[in-house]
C-alpha cells in the first residue's frame, strides 16, 4: 500500500488536494432549478435543461430555456431602465461598479469553485486568473464610468446591449461585456452559453447585493435559439464571443438593421521562437499559450512556429515539459489540466485531430483520467497547407512547423485566416520589436503569452472579428458620437440634353493604381450640370475595375510603411496643388451642382487635407498601465485597404473626408465618387497625380454605388468598407463583409462644411495593436 | 544520544554523495554552449510566481515532503563566535532533527539532516560530534565569503579542510570573472579547486546576488558543471539576496541541460533566505517538475539553511497532533 509518511517519503509523489466544493453546491442546490435574471428578480423557472460538471459528468442545476417572450421582457426591462440608469452620474454608476468589484472579491471562493463545477477548468485558473481579472475588469469600468463627463464629453450611451458570451471563459466574459456597458450608461440582456451559466446567475446574486437598479443587467439563460432571439431583438447593439461561424451568422442576421456590433471570435495565433530566445522559458510559455484551459482559449498560441536551426533541441525539451503535465479533477490544486467542456466538444476534437494523418504526434506520458479529458498533444513537421495548420482546433493540441528568417516567420504567421493574437520569442530588441508590428494580430506578447488586463485592449483582426474589449478602445464598442446621426442626404442627378459642350473632347476616366484607366466593360453614361448641359461621360466601374484598384492598393504597401512625416508631406503637396487650381474646381463645383459655394466646398477640401496632415504624425497609441513590468504599448496602425462609398452632396469635399484620413493613417483606398456629381473626383485624380502620391494608394472609381457594393464588401483583401453614399448600402455592405468579417461603417450623414474633422475618422482608419513587452535584465 | 540515533549509520549512508551516482568528472570549457545560454527575467519570474499556484500537498503527503526537506538540509552554522560547543549542539540537533515521539509516529525514527555545514576551524568537533551517525561534515572554503583571499591560500584552505574530516567543501567563486566575462578564469579557478578536493565533494557558491543578472548566472553554472562541480550552490547567506526561486529555476534548468549533454547530474543547493516549511515545499515542487523525483535526494539537492527546520518541527507536529505547535516544544540546535 502506498499513502504511509514513509512510503511517500520515498516516492515523493503528489498527493490529492481538492477544493471543497460544499458552499457552492449548497449554494445550487437552494436555488436550482434556475429562472432567469429579469428586472432585477429571479423569474420562476420554465423548460429547463441540465447543466453538468465535465468532470464527473454529474447533473449539477437546472437551467431555464428562455424563449423570445423572456428575451422580449428582458429587452423591454434594459428599455425601461436605460434612460435613468445612463442619466445617473458617473459617480453614481462608479459606485455600483466598484460595489461589484468588491462583491466578486468578496465571493471569490464561491465564484472559482462554481466556475470550475461548471466548466471544468482547474481550480488554480478559475482562482488565480478567472476571478481576480473580473475583479480587476469591474475596478477599471468603475474609474471609466467616474470619468466619463470629463474625459468623453462627445460620448453617449448606445441604449440596450445583447450580450452573448462564451463557455470558456464564463464569468470573466461577462466582465468585459457588462463592466464598459454599464460604465458608459447602457443597460445589458446577457446570454451566457448553455453549458456554464452557473456563475452568471451568481452573478444575478450579486447584482442585488451591489444595488444595481432592477433592469440594468438582465441574464437570460439557455442555448443558440435564445441568443438569436437577441440578435433578433429590439436592441442597439449585440457582443459577441464566440465562434467565426456564429459570428458571421450574426454579422448577417443584423445587417441593415442599424445594430452596433462587436465581434470576438476564433483564433490560431502564431508562437513564433527565434534562436537566441530562452528557450525553456519559451516552453514553459506554451503551457500557458495551449495548456492553459484545456486549450479552450479564443487567442491560445495554436500554432508554434520555430527556427529550424533549434527546432530538434525546442520539440525534445517541450516533450519533456508536456509529459510532466498533471491532468485530472480539476478541483485538484495541484492539476494543470482540467475536464473539456462537454462530451459533445470532445468529440469534435477528436474528429479534427484524427483527420490530421501527416506529422509527427507526441501525446503527453501523462496519466489521463476516463472521461471528458483530452491529453496535451504536439504535432511537429507540419506545413502551413495544413488542415491543422489553418483550422482552430480549441483543445489541448499544438502544431508546429519551422521557418528560418523572420521574414519567414512573419509570412508563416500571417498565413492564416484569422487575426486574434500572437507570441514573439527573442533575446534581440531588435528581432522581436521588428516582428511584432508585422504580424497580423489584435494583440502581440513578446517573450510572453495570454497576458490580459482591463487596461489594455484585447480584439482581433480578419475573421477573429473587430472592436476591442478593454482600455480606452474599449469603450468605443458602447458608446455612441453624442451628437445623433442623421441620414445620408439624397441628391438625384442632373438631367438633360445630350448636344455635345463645347471645346476639345475629354474623356474622364477611373483612376486606378496612379493611373486612368478605361472602365473594363467600356460602358459610360452621361452627366449633365445643373442646367442641363452635357458635361461628360461618366465611366461604369464593374467588378473587375474593383479586382484591379483592390490590387493596386493592396501593391502600395511602401505607403503604410513610409514614415507619418513623409505622408504629411505628400498630403500637404495635394492641398498646395488643389488651392493652385481652387477656383476651377469652384466653378466647375458651381455648375455641377446648382449651388453657389463651390469656393466654400474648394476651401474646407484644402483645410480638410490639412488638418489630417498634420494628424498624420499626431495620432499617437498610448501605453497602457498595465500590472506588469514592461509596456503594453496600444499601436495605431492602418486597416489596410480601405474602401468608401463617398456621398451624394460634396462631390470634392466628401471624397477628400473620405480619402485624407485613411490615407493620414497609412491605409490605401478605393473609392467610389458621388453618384449624383461623379467628375469632380476624377479631376481631383489629376491633382494627386501631381502631388507625389504613390500609384495605388487612392483609387477612384465611379458608377453605381448599389451595383458595385457587393463586390467590393464581398471583396475579401479588403479591410474595412464605409458607406457616406445616399443610396442605402447598409444591408448589403454588412452581408456582404459577413464573409471574411469586414470592418463596416455606415456614416450616415453630416455638414461635411463644418463636420468630418472628428476622431470619429482616425479612429475608423487604424486598428489598435497592443503590444506586450515585459522586460527586466 | 538516543538509541535510534546510533543505529542510523546504515540506513543515512545512502544520502552520502559519493556511494550513488557517478562524480562529474566535468568537461572542456564549451563557449559556444556557454554563450548560447539566455535567460528571460519575466518569463522566468512568472514560472517562478505561479508554481506555488500549481502545486499544492496536504496532509500525510505534506509531512512525507517536510521530512524528506529535513533530510535534505545542509544544517549551518557560520558566525564569528562559533565555538566547539556550539558546533556540537548544532550536531546533535542534525543527528536529532525532530522530537523522538514525532519521530516515531511518522514511522521515520532515523531521519537525520543532510550534512552539517561550518567553517574549517570547526570541522574537528564537527567529525567528532557526528561521529558513527554518517552525517557528513561541510567546510565552507576558500576565502568564504568574500574569496578574495590569495589563490594559493584558497587551494591550501581546501586541502587543509579535506584533511580535517570534511567530506564536502563549499567554494566561493571569484565573482569578478563573471562580472568581467572572464569565463576561462573561473573555469580554470573551479578545475583548480575541484582537484584541491580530492574525493571530498565541491560545491561551487556562484553567489547569485553579487552576479547582476540571471543570465550570467545560467552561465557561470554552466561554467562550473563544466569544470567539474558536483553541486552548485546558490549563495554564501551573505549577500544583500540570497536564494530565490528565479534564480534557482535558471540554476536547475543548467543543471537539466548539462545532464542532457553529458549524462552527470549535478547537485542543487538553494542557501538562505528559506526558513518557511511551506517555501521548502514549494522548492521541492520545483526541484520535482523541472529535474524529476531522482533530484529529490540528497545526494543531489540541499538546502543551506539554518532556521527551517525550527518550523518544520513545528508543521510536523502540527500533522500529528492536529494542534499547532510552539517552538519551546522542540529542542534548539
Amino acid at each position: 500500500m502506498s499513502g504511509t509518511v514513509k512510503e511517500i517519503f520515498e516516492s515523493m509523489d503528489y498527493g490529492p488536494a481538492p477544493e471543497a466544493t460544499d458552499d457552492a453546491l449548497a449554494w445550487i442546490a437552494a436555488r436550482t432549478p434556475f429562472g432567469h435574471y429579469i428586472d432585477g428578480k429571479m423569474t420562476s423557472a420554465g423548460t429547463t435543461f441540465a447543466t453538468c460538471n465535465p468532470a464527473t459528468g454529474a447533473e449539477l442545476a437546472q437551467i431555464s430555456q428562455g424563449g423570445d417572450g423572456d428575451v422580449a421582457r428582458a429587452v423591454t426591462a434594459a428599455r425601461n431602465a436605460q434612460p435613468a440608469w445612463a442619466a445617473q452620474s458617473g459617480h453614481e454608476r462608479a459606485r455600483v461598479l466598484y460595489a461589484l468589484a468588491r462583491l466578486v472579491q468578496k465571493h471569490a471562493r464561491l465564484l472559482a469553485v462554481l466556475e470550475t463545477l461548471d466548466n471544468g477548468k482547474p481550480i488554480r485558473e478559475s482562482r488565480d486568473i478567472d476571478i481576480p481579472l473580473v475583479a480587476r475588469h469591474f475596478y477599471y469600468h468603475a474609474g471609466m464610468a467616474q470619468l466619463m463627463t470629463s474625459e468623453l464629453p462627445d460620448r453617449a450611451p448606445l441604449g440596450v446591449c445583447g450580450q452573448i458570451i462564451p463557455w470558456n471563459f464564463p464569468l470573466l466574459m461577462l466582465a468585459w461585456k457588462v463592466a464598459p456597458a454599464l460604465a458608459m450608461g447602457n443597460t445589458v440582456v446577457l446570454k451566457p452559453a448553455e453549458w456554464t451559466s452557473l456563475t452568471a446567475l451568481c452573478f444575478a446574486w450579486i447584482c442585488d447585493q451591489a444595488g444595481v437598479p432592477p433592469g440594468v443587467v438582465n441574464i437570460v439563460t439557455g442555448d443558440g435559439t435564445t441568443g438569436a432571439a437577441i440578435v433578433d431583438a429590439e436592441v442597439d447593439k449585440i457582443a459577441f464571443t464566440g465562434s467565426t461561424d456564429v459570428g458571421r451568422h450574426i454579422r448577417k442576421a443584423t445587417a441593415g438593421s442599424g445594430k452596433a456590433l462587436t465581434l470576438e471570435l476564433g483564433g490560431k495565433s502564431p508562437y513564433i521562437v527565434f534562436e537566441d530566445a530562452d528557450i525553456d522559458s519559451a516552453v514553459e510559455g506554451l503551457v500557458d499559450a495551449i495548456w492553459f484551459n484545456q486549450g479552450q482559449v479564443c487567442c491560445a498560441g495554436s500554432r508554434l512556429i520555430v527556427q529550424e536551426g533549434i527546432a530538434k533541441t525546442f520539440y525534445a525539451r517541450l516533450r519533456r515539459r508536456m509529459d510532466g503535465l498533471r491532468i485530472g479533477n480539476p478541483l485538484d490544486k495541484a492539476i494543470d489540466i482540467g475536464a473539456v467542456v462537454n462530451p459533445e466538444h470532445l468529440a469534435r476534437i477528436h474528429a479534427l485531430v484524427d483527420g490530421q494523418t501527416t506529422g509527427d504526434v507526441h501525446v503527453a506520458a501523462c496519466d489521463v483520467p476516463d472521461g471528458c479529458y483530452y491529453p496535451p498533444t504536439l504535432i511537429t513537421g507540419l506545413a502551413p497547407a495544413d488542415q491543422l495548420m489553418q483550422e482552430e482546433i480549441f483543445g489541448p493540441v499544438l502544431v508546429a512547423t519551422t521557418f528560418r528568417t523572420p521574414s519567414e516567420a512573419m509570412q508563416i504567421a500571417n498565413s492564416t485566416r484569422y487575426g486574434l493574437a500572437a507570441s514573439v520569442w527573442s533575446e534581440n530588441i531588435n528581432t522581436a520589436l521588428d516582428i511584432a508590428p508585422k504580424l497580423v494580430a489584435g494583440v502581440v506578447w513578446v517573450n510572453g503569452t495570454n497576458m490580459f488586463d482591463a487596461a489594455a485592449g484585447f480584439g482581433g483582426m480578419r475573421e477573429s472579428g473587430f472592436g476591442r474589449e478593454g482600455g480606452w478602445e474599449g469603450l468605443r464598442a458602447y458608446t455612441r458620437s453624442a451628437t445623433p446621426a442623421t441620414p445620408a442626404p439624397v441628391v438625384a442627378p442632373f438631367d438633360g440634353n445630350d448636344s455635345a459642350p463645347l471645346g476639345v473632347d475629354r474623356t474622364p476616366k477611373l483612376y486606378i493604381g496612379g493611373k486612368q484607366a478605361r472602365p473594363d466593360g467600356g460602358q459610360s453614361r452621361l452627366a449633365y450640370d445643373a442646367h442641363g448641359t452635357l458635361a461628360g461621360q461618366i465611366p461604369l466601374a464593374n467588378r473587375k475595375d474593383i479586382r484591379n484598384a483592390v490590387e493596386a492598393a493592396q501593391k502600395a504597401t511602401g505607403w503604410a510603411s513610409a514614415s507619418a512625416h513623409n505622408r504629411a508631406q505628400v498630403m500637404y503637396y495635394i492641398g498646395e496643388n488643389l488651392s493652385a487650381r481652387a477656383d476651377e474646381f469652384a466653378a466647375r463645383l458651381d455648375a455641377m451642382t446648382g449651388r453657389d459655394d463651390g469656393k466654400d466646398e474648394v476651401t474646407a477640401a484644402v483645410e480638410r487635407l490639412f488638418t489630417y496632415a498634420a494628424w498624420c504624425d499626431k495620432f499617437d497609441g498610448r501605453v497602457a498601465n498595465v500590472p506588469i513590468r514592461g509596456l503594453a504599448v496600444a499601436l495605431h496602425e492602418p486597416c489596410g485597404v480601405i474602401a468608401g462609398f463617398c456621398p451624394d452632396d460634396r462631390p470634392l469635399l466628401g471624397l477628400v473626408s473620405l480619402m485624407a484620413p485613411a490615407i493620414a493613417m497609412g491605409n490605401r483606398v478605393v473609392l467610389v465618387a458621388s453618384r449624383s456629381v461623379p467628375l469632380p473626383a476624377l479631376e481631383f485624380a489629376q491633382v494627386l497625380e501631381t502631388s507625389d502620391v504613390p500609384g495605388g494608394v487612392v483609387n477612384i472609381l465611379t458608377g453605381n454605388h448599389a451595383e458595385l457594393a457587393p463586390a467590393l464588401a464581398s471583396h475579401m483583401d479588403i479591410a474595412a468598407v464605409w458607406s457616406f453614399s445616399g443610396a442605402d448600402l447598409a444591408t448589403v455592405i454588412e452581408m456582404g463583409a459577413a464573409r471574411t468579417l469586414t470592418r463596416t461603417w455606415i456614416g450616415g450623414g453630416r455638414d461635411w462644411l463644418s463636420g468630418g474633422n472628428d476622431q470619429e475618422f482616425l479612429e475608423a482608419a487604424t486598428e489598435v495593436k497592443t503590444v506586450w513587452v515585459p522586460y527586466g535584465a | 544520544m538516543t538509541a535510534h540515533t546510533q543505529d542510523a549509520t546504515a540506513t543515512t549512508t545512502a544520502h552520502l554523495p559519493q556511494t550513488v551516482e557517478p562524480r562529474n568528472p566535468g568537461q572542456g570549457l564549451d563557449m559556444d554552449w556557454v554563450m548560447r545560454t539566455q535567460a528571460n527575467r519575466s518569463a522566468i519570474e512568472r514560472r517562478a510566481v505561479t508554481l506555488p499556484g500549481r502545486r499544492s500537498v496536504k496532509k500525510t503527503y505534506q509531512a512525507a515532503w517536510l521530512a524528506r526537506a529535513i533530510s535534505c538540509i545542509d544544517l549551518t552554522t557560520l558566525a564569528g563566535d562559533d565555538t566547539d560547543g556550539r558546533v556540537r549542539r548544532l550536531c546533535a540537533k542534525g543527528r536529532a532533527p525532530v522530537r523522538p515521539d514525532l519521530l516515531r509516529a511518522l514511522d521515520l525514527p532515523d531521519l537525520t539532516v543532510g550534512a552539517i555545514c561550518v567553517y574549517h576551524d570547526m570541522i574537528a568537533p564537527a567529525v567528532s560530534a557526528l561521529q558513527g551517525s554518517g552525517i557528513p561534515v561541510a567546510a565552507v572554503s576558500t576565502g568564504f565569503p568574500a574569496g578574495l583571499s590569495p589563490f594559493h591560500l584558497r587551494i591550501a584552505e581546501i586541502e587543509q579542510s579535506v584533511k580535517a574530516g570534511a567530506s564536502e567543501i563549499d567554494i566561493v567563486i571569484s565573482r569578478r570573472h563573471v562580472l568581467t566575462r572572464n569565463w576561462q578564469a573561473l573555469f580554470e579557478e573551479m578545475r583548480a579547486f575541484r582537484a584541491a578536493c580530492g574525493t571530498a565533494h565541491v560545491k561551487a557558491i556562484l553567489a547569485t546576488g553579487e552576479l547582476g543578472t540571471l543570465q550570467d548566472v545560467g552561465r557561470a553554472s554552466l561554467v562550473c558543471m563544466m569544470a567539474g562541480a558536483d553541486f552548485i550552490k546558490t549563495s554564501t547567506g551573505k549577500e544583500p539576496i540570497n536564494a530565490t526561486l528565479p534564480v534557482t529555476l535558471v540554476m536547475i534548468r543548467a543543471i537539466r541541460e548539462y545532464y542532457e549533454a553529458t549524462g552527470y547530474r549535478v547537485g542543487y543547493k538553494p542557501a538562505g533566505g528559506i526558513s518557511k516549511a511551506k517555501d521548502a515545499l514549494v522548492y521541492l515542487s520545483m526541484i520535482k517538475d523541472e529535474l524529476g523525483d531522482r533530484w529529490l535526494r540528497p545526494d543531489l539537492f540541499r538546502f543551506g539553511a539554518s532556521s527551517l527546520l525550527g518550523d518544520i518541527e513545528r508543521q510536523l507536529e502540527h500533522h500529528v497532533t492536529g494542534a499547532y505547535s510552539a517552538a519551546w516544544r522542540h529542542g534548539i540546535g
